[in-house]
């Protein structure tokens, strides 16, 4: 039943993120731990896939390498046809800029700063101007819906708005890979969905999407659904229209 | 459809006679499912004219014996592995084959599981595909029924977790007993 790691159909050309028999193993020895074995997955433009699994299956290793912000033990990573492993610690840091937008349940917006100011701060650091900067968090801000809310800080904002908030930072620019664990934390259901059409609307729009999630709810949204288990794909679901199946289960 | 799925499953076990059938049949789904003896019966006849079941002789107390033919052996490995409809009607097919799976030699349930999980995730992903290209305000109405089968099979997806973790742990605290007994044995030797 097991599908075989790495047959990801793909259609044409290579996918914004590629996993290629990754392996990352943590600490050596008789202690070692095995969080993921031989995972492949190829995630293209406009494609958004969701990665489901036990706690402990090894989800947000897979969602830290897929950013660059963990290394594989064997294995490649690649982003938009750049092999993580082969860049300069500057490359790597300047792909997350760039072209990674993460998503994390734990939101990390900086009281002291306005909405606005939150989202364009990643550009600023990365040698924008600060009008541009300043111009790309709105129409960021205006993409989730908060256009009216670019001046309030954090601490004025509900927990929703704030996630959108962080939901925008990691759109804000051309982000082709947005990346995001958990990204519902403890919103209500409402909120919590809202946040995944957001995802899925930007993945519509040509972003590669990669979600992970244990709410089955959420991992709807996606094109696909990959199952982890004990560090290993153990199956995965496509997305088909058979509007038959709909007609009779109502 | 789950009575004799169930009946067929309980028979790949070896031969039995009609109400031995009914007593293990409820008491490996937890009596939820009380059958009535004619119930049995009827479906045991259907089977025998469909060629899964055959008759087997008869008890010491002149009960009759069933048992599996080859196609029927077939039939019980088919219906273990394969996903039930997300669409058919009847779920408590699901409830009844995982009771069984569960206690029933050779049977992966953590495969079961998890093509039951796809075939879930699949119809969940097609449901929301149709709310999401719904419009929120013309449709309203419709989309609270859409909201209703998703919530349905999301809350059958919590349920299979649940039922693999439990079986995780259960099997866990099979080998742990099985290693503690082996281990009385070398010591007393
Ligand atoms: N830094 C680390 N050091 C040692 N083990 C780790 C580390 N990070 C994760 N692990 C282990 O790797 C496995 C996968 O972890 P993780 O990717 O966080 O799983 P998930 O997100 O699916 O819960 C777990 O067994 C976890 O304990
Ligand atoms: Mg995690």
């Amino acid at each position: 039943m097991s599908t075989p790691n790495g047959v990801s159909a793909m259609g044409t050309g290579s996918g914004v993120l590629v996993l290629a028999d990754v392996t990352r193993v943590h600490g050596r020895g008789p202690t070692a731990v095995h969080a993921l074995r031989g995972v492949s997955l190829t995630v293209g433009a406009g494609e958004l896939v969701a990665v489901m699994g036990p706690s402990g299956s090894g989800k947000s290793t897979l969602l830290n390498l897929a950013g660059g912000l963990d290394h594989a033990t064997a294995g490649m990573v690649a982003v938009e046809d750049m092999d993580l492993d082969a860049l300069s610690a500057a490359q790597l840091a300047a792909v997350r800029r760039r072209h990674v937008g993460y998503v994390f349940q734990d939101l990390n917006l900086i009281p002291a700063l306005t909405a606005a100011e939150n989202v364009s701060l990643p550009l600023e650091l990365d040698g924008a101007t600060a009008c541009i900067a300043r111009r790309q968090a709105r129409e960021a801000l205006a993409e989730v819906g908060l256009l009216e809310l670019v001046d309030r800080f954090p601490d004025d904002m509900s927990g929703g708005q704030q996630q959108r908030v962080a939901i925008a930072r990691a759109l804000v620019g051309d982000r082709r890979l947005i990346l995001a664990d958990e990204p519902t934390g403890a919103l209500d259901s409402e909120t919590g969905e809202e946040v995944l059409r957001l995802l899925r609307a930007r993945c519509d729009a040509g972003a590669a999407g990669l979600l992970v999630t244990h709410e089955a709810r959420h991992a709807g949204w996606a094109d696909r659904v990959v199952f982890l288990r004990d560090g290993a794909v153990v199956d995965e679901t496509a997305y088909a229209v058979t509007p038959q199946a709909i007609a009779t289960s109502s | 459809m789950a009575i004799r799925q169930g009946l067929l499953a309980l028979l790949d076990e070896g031969p039995a006679y009609g109400y031995a059938l009914k007593t293990l049949f409820e008491e490996r789904t937890g009596g939820t499912w009380p059958l009535n003896i004619g119930q049995v019966y009827t479906t045991l006849g259907r089977l025998e004219r469909d060629g899964l079941v055959e008759s087997a002789g008869q008890t010491e107390a002149g009960h009759p014996l069933y048992a599996l033919t080859a196609a029927g052996r077939e039939e019980v490995s088919a219906w273990f592995s394969a996903p039930v409809p997300r669409e058919r009607a009847e779920r408590d097919e699901l409830a009844i084959k995982l009771a069984l799976a569960i206690t029933a030699p050779g049977v992966d349930v953590r495969a079961l599981v998890q093509v039951q999980r796809s075939e879930s995730m699949r119809v969940l992903q097609e449901l929301t595909r149709l709310k999401a290209n719904a419009d929120s305000e013309g449709d309203a109405a419709w989309l609270l029924v859409v909201d209703r089968l998703i919530f349905d099979a999301e809350a059958e997806l919590r349920w299979l977790d649940h039922c693999e973790s439990r079986v995780v742990r259960l099997a866990a605290a099979r080998k742990k007993h099985r290693s503690a007994a082996a281990g009385t044995r070398v010591s007393t030797r």
